[in-house]
C-alpha cells in the first residue's frame, strides 16, 4: 500500500525539494499580487515496444520532468515552467509566471492541506522496465493471434505502451496533492488483403492498470480478434448511405457521440465565455426526457479516472444531463471561482508545460429500459453502428462529427450488409432530442480514449447503451 | 529572453557525439543522438485584456542504438552524467529483445549531408519585441475582428507566439550537424452572432520565420470577421452529387492526402492505394506536386533530414504520373530503393516520414473563374473531423461554406458532408487556381473536385 506521502516522497528524494521550497515559490509567484498560484510537478516514464511483420521492430523509453507554475489574477493566467528543478530555476519560473499581475505582494495560506484521495487505480510494484519480456510476450501473442484468424490478414502491427506519471501539486488556497498514475495500452492493427482489395481493422485497449490486465481480463488475443475480424468485414463492404435516416448505435465506444454532441460544449470555459452553443441552456431541454448523461473520474482503473485532477481537487461524478435537461457544467478552480459555480475537479493539463482547463474524465449515457434487439427490430431503413474512429466538434455553432469505422444497414428491422466508413454529422444541442430508444447495456468503451483541445491531448472514457436516434445525417456516397 | 545564443552550439555538439562514442563503448555497433532545446512564449488577449501570458523553454535528448541489426531507442530531459548514463544503458538493454532485421541501420557513409547554402530558418526578430509590445499585435488583431461589424461582439481572442529552436544531430558515422529556427505568429477566432442568436466562429492566423514578414495584426483580424461573418445564417442542403470547389486553406489537406497515399512506410505494407502505381495516371493530368525542403525560409525547410541526409527537391506527382514515393533509409531499404531525404525523428522512436514544404502546383485560373464555371456546387471553406480512410481511400467528413449558384456565391451551408474516394477525387480535379500561397509547410490553390456526394437532408 503506497500511501500519499510516499508520491511526495519521490519528489523530495529524487529532485532535493522541500515544503519550505515549494512555500518560497509560491511566495515569489504571488510577489506581485494575484489571486492564485499554483506549482505542478510532474515526472514521467515510459515504455513502448512494437511488433511489425512478426519482428519486433522497436523498443524506446522515456523519461521527463518537470514543473509548470501558474499565477492568476482575475481572468488573468501567467504561466511558466522548467525542465530543471533546482531552487533557483524554479524561483525564476515563478518570478516569470507572476509577471501576469501588478499589485502589492499577496501571501500564500499558511500551512498546506493535503487532499484526501482514493485509490482508484493500481500502482505497479515493479519498475516498467523490470518485464520487459513480459510486454514483448503480449504483442508477439496479438501478432500470432491476428494472423491466424484468417489467411486474408497480411499485415499486421501491435505494440503495447505504458507510462507512470507522478505529479505532487502545491498551491496557495493551501492545497497539497500528489498522486501516482499508471496508463497502459495495447494496440493492434492489421490489413486484410482478399487479391481485390485492402481493408483495415484495428483494435486495442487498456487503462490505469499495470501488466496484469493484459493476463488475464483482456488479452492480446481478445484486441487482436476484434482487428482481424472488422478487417475481414470490411473485404465485403457496400458502400454507406447518404442523408438522413434512422441511426442505431451500438453500446461502449460509440459513447464518442456524448463527448462531442455534449461534453466539449459543457466544458465552463466556453460557458464562462459564452462560446458554446450550450452557453445559457442550464435549466432547458437539450435531450430526449429518456437521456441522462454524467461525467465521472471515480471509476476504478478507467483511462479517464483520476484520484486528484491536475489542479489537486478530488474527482468526482458530474450529471451534465438528468432526463433531457442540462443540469451542469465541467469546472476547474478558476471557472468555478469566476462563474460562482461548483467545483467539479474537472482541472486536467497534457503536461507541466501547459495551463490547465475543464476537461472531460469517463463521459456516459445511462442505461435504459429497451432490448438492444427491440431498438434494431424496429428500424425500418437505418445505419447500425458499432464502431468508430473518432470525433470533432465546432464549439461554438454545435455542429460535431464522428466517423464510423464498423457499420451494417439495417433493413427492415435486420442488420444486412457492412458498410464502408462514413461520417455522421450532427447539431450538439440538437441531436439527443432524437434519442427515442435506449438500451439496457451500458458498456465504457475499452480504454482507447484521447481528447484534444487546444493542442493538449488527455486520456478519456467514453460509454453508451445501445440507443435509437429517430435521424441523424450520415455521410456515405450511395442510396 | 531567447537563450539560443551561438556559445551553446561547440558544447551541445560535443555532447551529442560524446554520447554517441559513449554508446560505442558499451557495446553499440552504430550510435545516432538528436538533442533539441527550444523557447516559447505566447499570450492570449480576449475582449481587448490578458487572458494568458506564458513564456518558457524545454530541452531533450533522444538516442537510438544499433547492435548488429537490432535497434532501440530512449529519450530524457535529464542532461546530467548520472542522466546519461542511464539513457544508453536503457537503450542498449532494449536492444537485447528486439528482433534481428536485415534492413535496420545507419544510412551509408556517402549519403549523409547538408543543403549548402543557407536557408534562412533562423531569426531571433521574433523575440526582439518586449512583451508589451507582443501583446500588443494580440490586443490588436482582436481588436480588427471585433470592430469589423456590430454582429461581432465575442471573441476566443487574439493570439500572438514566438519559439525559436535548436536541433543538434549526431552519429557514429561521422555525421554532425545542427541549425536553429524561428517562428512567430499572430492569429485571431471572432465570434458573430445572427440575430436569432445562431453563433459562429471562425479564425484567421499569419505564420513567418520573422517579425517583419508577419501580415499585419489588423489585416489578420479583418479577414477572421470576413470568414466568421459569412458563415450566419448557414442552411442543410439536401443530399446530392454537384461540384465542389474546395478553398487554398482546405485544400491543402488533399495534397496532405497525396503524401500519405506516397509515404514509403505505407507503400511496403501494401497499406496505400499507390503500392505499386509508380509512373502510373493516379491523378488529373494538370497535377503536378512537388515536395521540398530546400526552399529558402520555408515552413518546412531543413538542412538535413532526420537521419541526417540532405533534404531535397521531388516531382511527386507529374502531369498526374505517379514519380517518386517519400522514404527514408529504412521503407528505401525495404523497397529496393534510395531515401528521398525525408526521415523524421522526434527524440524517442524509429525515424518516420514527414514531408517538406509540400504543394501542388498553381494553375491558370484565377479562383473567381473556377466559381463562374460552376452551375450549382458547393464551395468548402471549412472541414470537421477525420474521416479519411488511407488503405481504402474513402472519404468522409463533416463540411461548412457557401452554395455556388450561376457562378456565384450565395448562401452559407453548414451541418453537411462531403464524401467520396481519394483514388476518383484525384482523378475528378477538372479546375486549379493561380492562387497558391504557403501558410505553413503544406499549400494548394483552389481546387475543384466533380462526383463527389454531399449528405445533408
Amino acid at each position: 500500500m503506497t500511501t500519499s506521502t510516499g508520491h511526495q516522497r519521490y519528489f523530495f528524494e529524487k529532485f532535493g525539494l522541500s515544503e519550505r521550497l515549494l512555500e518560497r515559490c509560491l511566495g515569489e509567484a504571488l510577489s506581485a499580487g494575484g489571486d492564485y498560484a499554483d506549482l505542478f510537478f510532474e515526472s514521467v516514464s515510459a515504455t513502448s515496444i512494437g511488433i511489425d511483420e512478426s519482428l519486433v521492430k522497436s523498443a524506446s523509453q522515456g523519461v521527463s520532468a518537470g514543473c509548470g507554475i501558474r499565477v492568476v489574477s482575475g481572468e488573468r493566467t501567467g504561466y511558466a515552467y522548467t525542465d530543471n528543478l533546482s531552487a533557483d530555476r524554479l524561483l525564476h519560473a515563478a518570478r516569470t509566471a507572476a509577471l501576469i499581475a501588478s499589485g502589492p505582494a499577496r501571501q500564500p495560506v499558511a500551512g498546506f492541506t493535503e487532499t484526501q484521495s482514493p485509490n482508484l487505480y493500481p500502482i505497479p510494484a515493479a519498475d516498467l522496465d523490470s518485464d520487459l519480456n513480459t510486454k514483448l510476450n503480449l504483442v508477439m501473442r496479438a501478432d500470432r493471434s491476428a494472423r491466424a484468424y484468417d489467411t486474408r490478414i497480411k499485415q499486421v502491427r501491435a505494440s503495447y505502451s505504458d507510462e507512470l506519471k507522478r505529479i505532487l501539486i502545491a498551491a496557495s488556497d493551501g492545497t497539497y496533492a500528489s498522486d501516482t498514475q499508471p496508463l497502459a495500452r495495447l494496440n493492434v492493427f492489421v490489413l486484410a488483403n482478399d487479391g481485390q482489395q485492402t481493408t483495415r481493422g484495428t483494435g486495442g485497449g487498456g487503462g490505469r492498470v499495470d501488466i496484469s490486465y493484459f493476463l488475464s481480463e483482456k488479452t492480446p488475443e481478445h484486441f487482436a480478434t476484434e482487428a482481424a475480424r472488422t478487417a475481414i468485414l470490411q473485404l465485403g463492404a457496400v458502400a454507406a448511405p447518404a442523408g438522413e435516416m434512422e441511426v442505431v448505435l451500438g453500446p461502449g465506444w460509440p459513447g464518442v457521440l456524448l463527448h462531442e454532441a455534449v461534453g466539449h460544449g459543457l466544458e465552463a470555459d466556453f460557458n464562462r465565455k459564452k462560446t458554446s452553443a450550450f452557453a445559457g441552456l442550464i435549466g432547458r431541454q437539450v435531450a430526449s426526457s429518456k437521456v441522462t448523461v454524467v461525467d465521472n473520474g471515480t471509476m476504478p482503473s478507467r483511462r479517464g479516472s483520476l484520484n486528484v485532477d491536475d489542479e489537486g481537487s478530488p474527482t468526482q461524478e458530474t450529471v451534465l444531463i438528468e432526463n433531457g435537461i442540462l443540469k451542469g457544467y465541467l469546472s476547474d478552480k478558476l471557472s468555478a471561482r469566476l462563474m460562482n459555480m461548483p467545483h467539479t475537479g474537472n482541472g486536467r493539463r497534457e503536461s507541466y508545460q501547459q495551463i490547465p482547463m475543464p476537461r472531460m474524465t469517463n463521459t456516459y449515457m445511462l442505461a435504459g429500459d429497451d432490448a438492444p434487439e427491440d431498438i434494431l427490430r424496429s428500424v425500418k431503413r437505418g445505419l447500425y453502428a458499432v464502431n468508430f474512429g473518432g470525433g470533432s466538434v465546432d464549439i461554438t455553432s454545435g455542429k460535431f462529427v464522428f466517423s464510423a469505422s464498423e457499420a451494417y444497414l439495417i433493413e427492415d428491422g435486420k442488420i444486412t450488409a457492412p458498410v464502408r466508413d462514413a461520417t455522421l454529422i450532427g447539431n450538439g444541442p440538437e441531436a439527443l432530442k432524437y434519442v427515442s430508444m435506449i438500451g439496457h447495456d451500458l458498456q465504457l468503451d475499452e480504454g482507447v480514449g484521447t481528447c484534444g483541445k487546444d493542442g493538449q491531448s488527455v486520456p478519456v472514457g467514453v460509454g453508451m447503451p445501445t440507443i435509437k436516434l429517430d435521424r441523424m445525417t450520415v455521410g456515405g456516397t450511395g442510396q | 529572453m531567447s537563450s539560443l545564443t551561438t556559445e551553446a552550439t561547440t558544447d551541445l555538439q560535443q555532447l551529442a557525439t560524446d554520447i554517441v562514442t559513449q554508446a560505442r563503448k558499451a557495446g553499440a555497433t552504430d550510435a545516432e543522438v538528436v538533442i533539441r532545446e527550444g523557447d516559447e512564449f505566447s499570450t492570449t488577449v480576449r475582449l481587448g485584456e490578458v487572458e494568458t501570458l506564458k513564456e518558457s523553454g524545454s530541452r531533450g535528448i533522444g538516442l537510438r542504438v544499433f547492435v548488429g541489426q537490432r535497434v532501440a531507442s530512449t529519450s530524457s530531459s535529464d542532461f546530467t552524467e548520472d542522466g546519461i548514463r542511464h539513457l544508453i544503458s536503457g537503450a542498449l538493454g532494449l536492444a537485447s529483445v528486439t528482433s534481428e532485421d536485415p534492413f535496420v541501420g545507419l544510412a551509408d557513409a556517402a549519403e549523409f549531408g547538408q543543403v549548402d547554402f543557407d536557408l534562412n530558418l533562423y531569426h531571433d526578430d521574433v523575440y526582439s519585441l518586449p512583451t508589451a509590445e507582443r501583446i500588443e499585435y494580440a490586443r490588436r488583431c482582436e481588436a480588427a475582428a471585433m470592430s469589423a461589424d456590430t454582429r461581432i461582439q465575442n471573441s476566443d481572442g487574439g493570439t500572438f507566439d514566438a519559439a525559436t529552436g535548436r536541433k543538434v544531430f549526431a552519429n557514429s558515422r561521422g555525421f554532425v550537424g545542427e541549425y536553429l529556427s524561428s517562428y512567430c505568429s499572430v492569429s485571431t477566432s471572432p465570434i458573430a452572432m445572427s440575430k436569432n442568436g445562431e453563433m459562429q466562429r471562425d479564425y484567421w492566423y499569419s505564420t513567418a520565420r520573422m517579425l517583419g514578414k508577419l501580415d499585419s495584426p489588423e489585416s489578420v483580424g479583418a479577414e477572421a470577421a470576413r470568414r466568421t461573418l459569412r458563415r450566419l445564417d448557414g442552411r442543410r442542403i439536401p443530399t446530392q452529387r454537384a461540384p465542389i470547389v474546395f478553398a487554398p486553406e482546405i485544400a491543402r489537406s488533399l495534397i496532405g492526402a497525396i503524401f500519405e497515399a506516397a509515404n514509403g512506410d505505407s507503400i511496403y505494407r501494401g497499406a496505400s492505394f499507390f503500392t505499386g502505381k509508380l509512373g502510373e495516371q493516379v491523378a488529373a493530368e494538370s497535377i503536378n506536386v512537388i515536395d521540398d525542403g530546400t526552399i529558402v525560409g520555408g515552413y518546412g525547410s531543413s538542412p538535413f533530414d532526420g537521419e541526417g541526409l540532405p533534404t531535397r527537391r521531388k516531382v511527386i506527382v507529374e502531369n498526374g504520373v505517379l514519380k517518386t514515393y517519400l522514404l527514408n533509409t529504412y521503407t528505401a531499404r525495404k523497397l529496393n530503393m534510395q531515401s528521398t531525404g525525408n526521415a523524421v525523428r522526434g527524440l524517442a522512436g524509429n525515424p518516420g516520414i514527414s514531408s517538406g514544404n509540400l504543394y501542388l502546383e498553381a494553375g491558370k485560373l484565377s479562383p473567381e473563374e473556377i466559381l463562374r464555371e460552376v452551375e450549382s456546387g458547393f464551395y468548402v471553406t471549412e472541414l470537421l473531423g477525420q474521416g479519411v480512410n488511407m488503405v481504402t481511400g474513402d472519404y468522409s467528413r463533416g463540411a461548412s461554406g457557401l452554395w455556388i449558384e450561376n457562378g456565384e456565391l450565395t448562401y452559407p451551408v453548414q451541418e453537411v458532408t462531403v464524401a467520396g474516394n481519394l483514388k476518383d477525387m484525384f482523378r475528378n480535379i477538372t479546375a486549379i487556381g493561380n492562387d497558391l500561397d504557403f501558410r505553413g509547410s503544406v499549400a494548394s490553390p483552389t481546387l475543384r473536385i466533380d462526383g463527389m456526394t454531399i449528405a445533408g437532408e
